[in-house]
């Protein structure tokens, strides 16, 4: 699936801000920073990759700050990402 | 034997018998100086390269500060540059507490300067720095009634004390407050400052402000006092609402602050007369603001606040509805200048506030407080020193002190903060035990100890929502899912004491 670099989400305490860009390679790669990353990095990064399977894209790369986000915030971030960089409306469908 | 001169043998003998010798005085010289003149020359009053050379601090002692000014303060980083430069090492640094803008300790830590510290709290850099091993020996934590004890026990013992006031005489009469006009700071009661003015060996005060003789009424009696140092700043008194002090428009801390009122109201213990004190923490500052219409619907009066003194119990004492304040800290400038003004708002020494062993310490006649928490566990042990990623990033204050000798302890807390989950299985690190916590208020619910059914059935019986803490534990985990388990190492950075004087707790350090 064509990207375009995009983001969703912003700094505040309790939000995740994720750009999502191209990838020059195949699969996916996930740069995470976050507040709780000893505690929930996997499970963020394990949130992030699955939403991104759903929408169809196994191939970018994803910068993500996290503030501590709630998994449905993290999905939701990382779904108006996706949306913003493939032009494909997953709400309107 | 009527003349002076033919009694003298007699005053021999009384001298004698006394083991004194007889006084001649006519060689006494009175000195005929203006006394504003002769004030200026107090052989106290010295400069600090001198006060310190004069107490005859030695490498290896413990030096020991006061935080009145928390975040505003600027002696610790003042006086212990100067010991660095001096070439002092190895010294105990003895806080009442340490924050953020200590993080020039630091350096002096990683040159020997300083090799242990004692403190309620730490914070910012230096918190973190010191929970990834910086230091060789670990941090001592006491509660601020602990420190008192310890100080009048000796087991703290304090070798030269610099204490910041706001005012002084050049004898060394001090105050947290200036009536000159010169006055350039203010932080209010000087009570964490008190035991280290009574016990210390030597007692050093900084002032900017340095007024005529008599400086009264004074918190710390020139009696107390080695040397005075006149310094262009002992700290900034806008700061002193900083750190973990927030008035908080948080609708979340709002709607804890109405519950943790309600739970006041309905607890048993909202009588004529009662006694409250609130700890830092937006929701539970907050919580007094919802009290209030409800001491004046059923006129219902305090007799006494507790505590670190906001604007918020200024305000009600001085509507009449508390009537008076006992101040160990000032929490903010209203606090302060209420102090300084109101004599029913009264400045105590840490011992008086909080001791375990002073039978009159005012939190033995506390009916209830309203604390915060980092974390609370299902066995109701709090932890607010160290944070859900091992990192230290509180203090302990007066937290385990006024919860264990008050009548009722009301911990207010968010279920979550961001994704960190505040009621856990196993509290971090062990701070105030569970047996001397009694009701748990969190947005999802509240917790009520189970030792104290007859609180579980009135708070049920006004309608408020009693839940089991286990299930505000589930509910957290039901949203956050499952933290992994923290990468502690096998150092002990931090020992927590108990304020009965024992060891209550460890802290590991954080592996990077």
């Amino acid at each position: 699936m064509q990207l375009k670099e995009s983001f969703a989400g912003t700094l505040e305490s309790g939000d995740i801000h994720v750009r999502l860009m191209p990838s020059p390679t195949p699969g996916l790669t996930i740069h995470l920073e976050s507040s709780v990353a000893c505690q929930f990095g996997d499970q963020i990064r394990r949130v992030i990759a699955e939403t991104l399977a759903e929408l169809g894209i196994d191939s970018a790369e994803v910068n993500a700050t996290d503030k501590g986000a709630l998994d449905c915030t993290i999905r939701a971030r990382v779904t108006a990402a996706a949306v913003r960089a493939t032009g494909k409306d997953v709400w309107a469908d | 034997m009527s003349s002076i001169s033919q009694r003298a043998p007699l005053a021999e003998k009384a001298a004698e018998q006394l083991n004194k010798t007889v006084s001649h005085p006519e060689t006494s010289v009175k000195n005929p100086t203006p006394r504003m003149e002769l004030q200026k020359a107090s052989p106290k009053l010295v400069t600090l390269d001198e006060a310190i050379r004069r107490s005859g601090l030695k490498d290896g002692m413990t030096i020991s500060f006061h935080h009145h000014f928390r975040g505003g303060d600027k002696v610790v980083n003042l006086v212990v540059g100067r010991l660095a430069e001096m070439g002092f090492k190895d010294l105990h640094l003895a806080a009442s507490s340490l924050s953020d803008v200590h993080a020039p300790l630091i350096e002096h830590i990683e040159n020997g300067v300083i090799t242990r510290i004692s403190t309620s709290g730490l914070r910012g850099q230096l918190a973190d720095r010191i929970s990834r091993g910086l230091m060789k020996e670990p941090v001592i934590f006491r509660s601020h009634g602990g420190r008192g004890s310890a100080i009048a026990s000796g087991d703290l013992h304090i070798d030269v004390a610099f204490l910041g006031a706001s005012s002084a005489d050049p004898l060394g009469n001090a105050c947290g407050y200036s009536r000159s006009e010169n006055a350039k700071s203010i932080c209010g009661s000087l009570g964490y400052a008190l035991p280290d003015a009574q016990y210390a060996d030597k007692v050093v005060i900084l002032t900017d402000d340095l007024v005529d003789y008599p400086n009264t009424p004074c918190s710390i009696s020139e009696r107390q006092v080695d040397y005075v140092v006149e310094i262009d700043s002992v700290g900034d008194s806008s700061k002193i609402s900083s750190g973990a002090i927030r008035d908080s428009k948080n609708p979340r801390d709002i709607l804890l602050a109405q519950k943790a009122a309600k739970v006041i109201i309905n607890s048993g213990y909202f009588n004529d007369g009662f006694s409250i004190q609130t700890g830092t923490g937006g929701a539970s500052l907050a919580a007094v603001k919802y009290i209030r219409q409800s001491m004046i619907d059923r006129g219902i009066k305090a007799s006494f606040a507790l505590g670190g003194i906001t604007a918020h119990m200024v305000r009600l004492h001085e509507e009449g509805l508390i009537e008076r304040l006992i101040d160990v800290q000032s929490f903010d400038k209203v606090a302060a200048e209420s102090l300084k003004s109101d004599m029913m708002h009264k400045e105590v020494s840490a011992n008086e506030y909080a001791s375990a062993d002073e039978p009159g310490s005012a939190v033995h006649y506390l009916d209830m407080v309203i604390l915060s928490a980092l974390e609370v566990d299902v066995n109701f042990n709090v932890n607010v020193l160290v944070g859900s990623d091992g990192i230290i990033r509180g203090a302990i204050g007066g937290h385990p002190d006024t919860a264990a000798d008050s009548a009722l302890s009301i911990i207010v807390c968010p279920l979550l903060r961001g994704r960190i989950p505040c009621v856990v299985d196993e509290v971090t690190t062990l701070i105030t035990p569970g047996s001397s916590v009694d009701v748990i208020v969190t947005e999802y619910g509240i917790a009520v100890n189970p030792r104290r059914p007859e609180l579980a059935g009135r708070l049920r019986a006004a309608g408020l929502d009693v839940t089991e803490i286990t299930a505000l534990r589930d509910k957290a985990l039901s949203i956050i899912g499952t933290p992994a388990a923290l990468p502690f190492g096998d150092r002990v950075v931090g020992v927590v004491m108990n304020r009965d004087g024992n060891v209550l707790d460890v802290i590991r350090n954080i592996a990077d």
